[in-house]
């Protein structure tokens, strides 16, 4: 299989001016820039050696970790997941090795496959959130930071910090002071808030660059031979493409409250056209995640499906599509470079 | 030869009824020449536009040259995805990932080797044993289960094993009881060196424990832990892990199908499958539990 699907094809966009697959994908997230818009969903490309066996990770446009934390965490018991109608049900309980051990001997690695890797962020409050965010500031290979905001607030009996704009703004505001500057802070953000804009107003209130539209919503599922809790944790996140819709919703909602901040679309894609229908809703990248578990090859899938979706329906720059649902129909984008798209942010 | 698995669209040979099994027997020659006994296979269900997705794993049970390479796998019919596959019909085509998994240590001297296997996991224990007798190795079979259908390959190992056990809880073949009341005899008259061991968890603690009170060696293949708690098949998901001590004496949750499924027996903390124990690496310190549950996204 040939690099990026087809890096010797060239498109020909509306104006009649040639350009590289190459370039009709990329993208940028506040001020880091991507080759493509395609990453791994946090939590769901395990240490990327997983998935290091079937492609090459430089292919994506990012790396996303499962969340670190500060110290080792074994996570909940088994059962931990269970599969539901077009998704999965999953109870973690946080596992990883701790950041101490994530620098040593993950990242490094993952630097070397020569892959943008986006470091994801959990804490049990807000001063851990901050401290995990200042010990990744002197870290190269650091690109960008993800704020996992559905980490379990001790202070609020087991809910998360997603769930209340001040919370989630507490947070982002911590992790962005201590990260360094020109590093991206991405909030991500879980659907079952009572209003996700407000949420994601006051992340953006509180510095984050970009938005991760959205994490797993709280599902559960009844073991019919047991009669009890089909997992440990007993409810769970709901994830896949049976949540697709809602991750769409959102990403349409907060891309209309706020058109200038970069939103990563994730919720059940599986395929490029699911992809193309995130950036068309607003994102300007998307990641995969549940896939990852049923075809630890749907990464450099998704992206040549989604570069010949681009191409099928003659648009030229992936930058061209983002938002383009909010346009009124018939309306024709015009054609931004991405170099000017990115001007235009500054 | 690599080291790597790889993801394949294989074709249907013959899904065929095995007792109360079902044998599939799939074309996928890069599997078949990459595979090592102890190793298993995970396969997407439900077709291409499937809304089940999580993979089915299963050991296999041979592997053969024809066709340009074949791997054979042995499944019980228990949930609507093992249906699906239970229908399938020669020529049918399947999304394969194989093959995964760490595989049986093999002796390097020809030793007296026990295999005991219990369902359809005693599968695997077949392609182990051409791999063993292949190094002048003696094959002892202990086969076990609740009843004479749920015994799977009895026949074929009285034919290549040196000798072959059987025990089923009915008596309705072999000797009435269970693995554990024959192993100490068995291990006694064939002499055996090592003990290799696929099936139910309750079966492999009872091997490990009887193996280690003569003082032998044990590997495990916790495959049906994993069938039982995994989605993935190649380690992402996190969701299979059991607790399992290492030389330092450190107690780390370790993924079945990414670490394992073959793993040595004295290892395994059995009576801690489905807990964290709280000195494993990790454990939380304070063990919350509200009738809600602590509510988390999949971040985790």
């Amino acid at each position: 299989m040939s690099d990026r699907g087809s890096g010797e094809r060239t498109a020909h966009d509306r104006t009649g001016h040639e350009r590289t697959a190459g370039d009709r994908l990329r993208t940028s997230i506040g001020a880091l820039s991507l080759p493509n818009p395609v990453l791994t969903a946090s939590g769901c490309g395990g240490t990327g050696r997983e998935l290091a066996q079937f492609f090459e990770l430089s292919r994506l446009g990012a790396f996303v970790t499962t969340s670190v934390m500060p110290q080792a965490r074994a996570g909940r018991p088994t059962p931990r997941v269970a599969e539901t109608p077009s998704g999965l049900l999953t109870a973690m309980g946080l596992p990883g090795p701790g950041v101490e051990t994530f620098l040593e001997h993950d990242l490094p690695w993952l630097i070397e496959q020569d892959v943008r890797t986006i470091v994801s962020v959990a804490g049990d409050g807000v001063e851990e959130y901050g401290d995990l965010s200042r010990r990744l500031r002197g870290v190269p290979g650091v690109a960008a930071i993800e704020v996992n905001l559905a980490a379990p607030n001790a202070g609020d009996r087991g809910g998360t910090f997603g769930r209340h704009p001040a919370a989630a703004a507490a947070v982002v505001r911590a992790v962005r002071a201590h990260a360094r500057p020109g590093v991206p802070v991405l909030a991500k953000l879980a659907p079952d808030a009572t209003d996700i804009v407000t949420i994601a107003l006051a992340c953006v209130d509180a510095g984050a660059d970009g938005l991760t539209l959205i994490n797993t919503m709280d599902g559960m599922a009844i073991d019919p031979h047991t009669l009890r809790p089909a997992l440990t944790g007993v409810s769970g996140g709901l994830s896949g493409p049976a949540i697709r819709p809602i991750a769409v919703r959102c990403v349409y909602q907060v891309h209309a409250a706020l058109p200038r901040t970069p939103i990563v679309g994730v919720g059940g894609i599986a395929t490029g056209l699911d992809a193309l229908e995130f950036v068309l809703a607003g994102a300007s990248a998307v990641a995969v995640g549940t896939a990852l578990f049923h075809d630890p090859t749907a990464g450099p899938r998704i992206l040549r499906e989604l570069d010949e979706a681009l191409a099928a329906r003659g648009i030229g720059s992936l930058a061209d599509a983002v938002g383009l649902a909010h346009r009124p129909a018939g309306y024709v984008p015009p054609q931004v470079r991405p170099d000017e798209l990115e001007k235009e942010r500054t | 030869m690599s080291d790597t698995p790889v993801q394949t669209s294989a074709t249907v040979l013959t899904v065929r009824q095995v007792q109360d099994y079902h044998a599939m027997t799939l074309v996928a020659p890069a599997i078949a020449e990459r595979f090592r006994p102890g190793q298993f296979i995970a396969v997407a269900v439900g077709g291409r536009h499937t809304a089940r997705l999580v993979r089915r794993c299963f050991g296999v049970h041979e592997v053969k040259s024809d066709y340009g390479g074949t791997v054979e796998v042995v499944f019980r019919d228990t949930e609507p995805g093992t249906s699906w596959l239970a229908g399938l019909k020669a020529r049918d085509q399947l999304d394969l990932l194989g093959p995964l998994g760490r595989p049986f240590r093999l002796p390097r001297d020809p030793v007296n080797c026990l295999l005991v296997g219990g369902g359809p996991g005693g599968a695997v224990l077949f392609a182990l044993a051409d791999s063993l007798l292949r190094r002048g190795c003696r094959v002892h079979f202990v086969l076990g289960g609740p009843s004479a259908r749920q015994v799977f390959g009895s026949r074929m190992a009285q034919r290549i094993g040196d000798s072959a056990t059987v025990a089923t809880a009915d008596g309705t073949l072999g000797d009435r009881g269970t693995v554990r009341d024959v192993l100490p005899r068995v291990i006694d008259e064939t002499a055996a060196d090592v003990v290799y061991g696929c099936g139910p968890t309750d079966l492999l603690r009872s091997v490990t424990q009887v193996a280690g009170d003569f003082g032998l060696p044990s590997q495990v293949s916790v495959e049906e832990f994993m069938q039982r708690t995994g989605a993935c098949g190649t380690g992402v998901c996190m969701t299979c892990v059991l607790p399992v001590h290492g030389d330092d004496g450190v107690t780390r949750m370790v993924r079945a199908c990414a670490d394992g499924p073959v793993l040595r027996g004295d290892r395994v903390r059995w009576g801690d499958l489905g807990t964290i124990p709280f000195d494993a690496l990790g454990a939380p310190r304070v063990l919350s539990t509200g009738a809600r549950g602590v509510t988390e996204g999949s971040d985790r």
